[in-house]
């Protein structure tokens, strides 16, 4: 399982070291050359949106990595990540990949003395600590999209087709749940490639 | 500590990393770094370049001021203190920034104690020009280090100093033997634990930044090949010929530091850079404040 992982700027790193522990192949993506890479999942790491939302286009990773999600490939978003999927920003007018029926709430809780850390169920993955970091939630959701989580009654973790995003960030705590979870999204995708070409 | 505050604080940090810090002045200036791209800035009436020309006592910003740039971007705000100024930290606190910065930048208002940053619920970055200062200031309850460099000079040998002296230390401290653990933690005047954090992990237990001297795209990448997590810019974008150019190609930067093609393109026609001070030109050195 190889996974392309955001490296414009934020955590990361952490989301590797995650993923590597998992058994998972990862690799960064920086710039153009690196899409030449086949991945079988993407992850949108936290960090700053405006940063990376800027930096994908004008290094000219947006198109193909739009094009990629839009066809299918499993993403994982997680804070900026999640930002960087929603279709609607509540309080902000920008807009990136848009490709998950969401409406997000940018920087929900306030400044960092608003951020927080808690246990809470995750659907499919079990009672998982969560750890907000001037973290958005989710408004409201639109179509198929399932509800994951939620935390004080707000929309912390959503999935659609093979798009997970989730508010709070799992790659800087010891439980490796949410990351087996999408790493399980991403082998189901590529078992159906295989069945579908006819190798497996 | 799972879930702590002090925890929390330094996940920030980690989010901060790969990214560019700007020192701005007022909303606008603000909001050219937030589209340049920073991942946050820092909030002060006047940038380093003019508080070591101007000379005289500088302070903590007006905190109307602060909060005219935090309305004005939605990336963390974060503003400095003066060195052992737990009541301007206070003040820092009540109209919620999101990092406090003790620096050394600021006139020190306590020559032998630093903040004790253990009872904020707001996190702290400090300056540090070698291991043993970084870790005092982690012991203190710094969450986030930087180089302290010597800001607003625009000249970036400080910086390049500071971030090999940490990271020799940390190299050497590595491979020692556990039973020699102990007297480093006396020279370094820290607790064990941290000496074995080091020792172990071979990094420093919080993030880890480039400031003071950082002014052009080649700067910065020399900083983040020699192992900074980000950077800092003060002076440099500011009192630069073309502010938003030069920020943006800074940016670009630190995300691809490795790449010299990419760091050519983004070295050209960058307009003026800041008119920078030598090192043996200088009255004050800022990086001798709070050790």
């Amino acid at each position: 399982m190889v996974i392309g992982v955001l490296a414009l700027q934020g955590a990361f790193i952490e989301h590797e070291k995650v993923l590597k522990s998992l058994g998972a192949e990862c690799f960064e993506i920086r710039q153009k050359k690196d899409l030449e890479r086949h991945m079988d999942g993407l992850v949108l790491p936290g960090g700053e949106s405006t940063v990376m939302g800027k930096l994908m286009v004008e290094l000219d990773l947006f198109e193909n990595l739009k094009e990629q999600i839009l066809n299918g490939l499993p993403v994982f978003g997680t804070c900026a990540g999640l930002i960087l999927l929603a279709q609607n920003l509540s309080n902000d007018t920008k807009k990136y990949f848009g490709t998950l029926p969401v409406t997000v709430k940018r920087n929900a809780y306030g400044r960092q003395l608003g951020s927080f850390s808690k246990e809470e169920e995750m659907k499919y993955v079990g009672k998982i600590p969560m750890t907000f970091i001037r973290a958005p939630y989710i408004e409201s959701v639109r179509g198929d999209v399932e509800v994951l989580a939620k935390v004080d009654g707000n929309i912390v973790a959503v999935r659609y087709g093979n798009q997970l995003g989730i508010s709070f960030h799992p790659e800087v705590t010891q439980n490796s749940a949410v990351h087996a979870y999408f790493l399980k999204m991403c082998r189901q995708k590529q078992n159906a490639l295989k069945t579908l070409s006819g190798i497996g | 500590m799972a879930g702590s505050r002090y925890e929390l604080n330094k996940e920030l940090a980690q989010m901060l990393k790969g990214g560019v810090i700007m020192d701005v002045t007022t909303p606008e200036q603000a909001k050219i770094a937030e589209e340049a791209g920073a991942c946050a800035v820092m909030a002060l009436e006047r940038i380093p370049a003019d508080i070591r020309a101007a000379g005289g006592v500088s302070r903590m910003s007006d905190p109307k001021m602060i909060k005219g740039i935090q309305e004005a971007v939605s990336i963390p705000v974060m503003a400095k203190c003066r060195i052992g100024h737990f009541a301007e930290a206070q003040i820092l606190e009540a109209i919620e920034i999101d990092y406090i910065d003790e620096s050394e930048v600021l006139s020190p208002a306590d020559d032998v104690y630093h903040i004790d940053k253990t009872k904020f619920k707001v996190p702290f970055v400090c300056g540090a020009k070698d291991l043993g200062e970084a870790l005092r200031r982690i012991e203190e309850g710094a969450s986030m280090i930087r180089t302290k460099g010597e800001p607003g000079t625009g000249d970036v040998v400080q910086a390049v100093r500071h971030m090999r002296k940490m990271n020799q230390e940390i190299a050497r401290i590595t491979s020692m033997r556990e039973d020699e653990l102990f007297n480093t933690a006396k020279e370094l005047q820290v607790s064990y634990n941290l000496v074995k954090y080091v020792h172990e992990n071979g990094k420093l237990p919080v993030v880890n930044f480039a400031a003071g001297g950082v002014a052009t795209p080649a700067d910065a990448a020399l900083m983040m090949q020699l192992g900074a997590e980000g950077v800092f810019v003060g002076s440099g974008i500011f009192k630069s010929g073309d502010p938003k150019k030069r920020a943006a190609a800074i940016v670009k930067a630190v995300t691809n530091y490795q790449d010299a093609r990419m760091l050519a393109e983004l070295s050209e026609d960058l307009g003026e850079a800041m008119v920078g001070i030598n090192e043996q030109e200088i009255e004050l050195l800022m990086a001798e404040r709070g050790k």
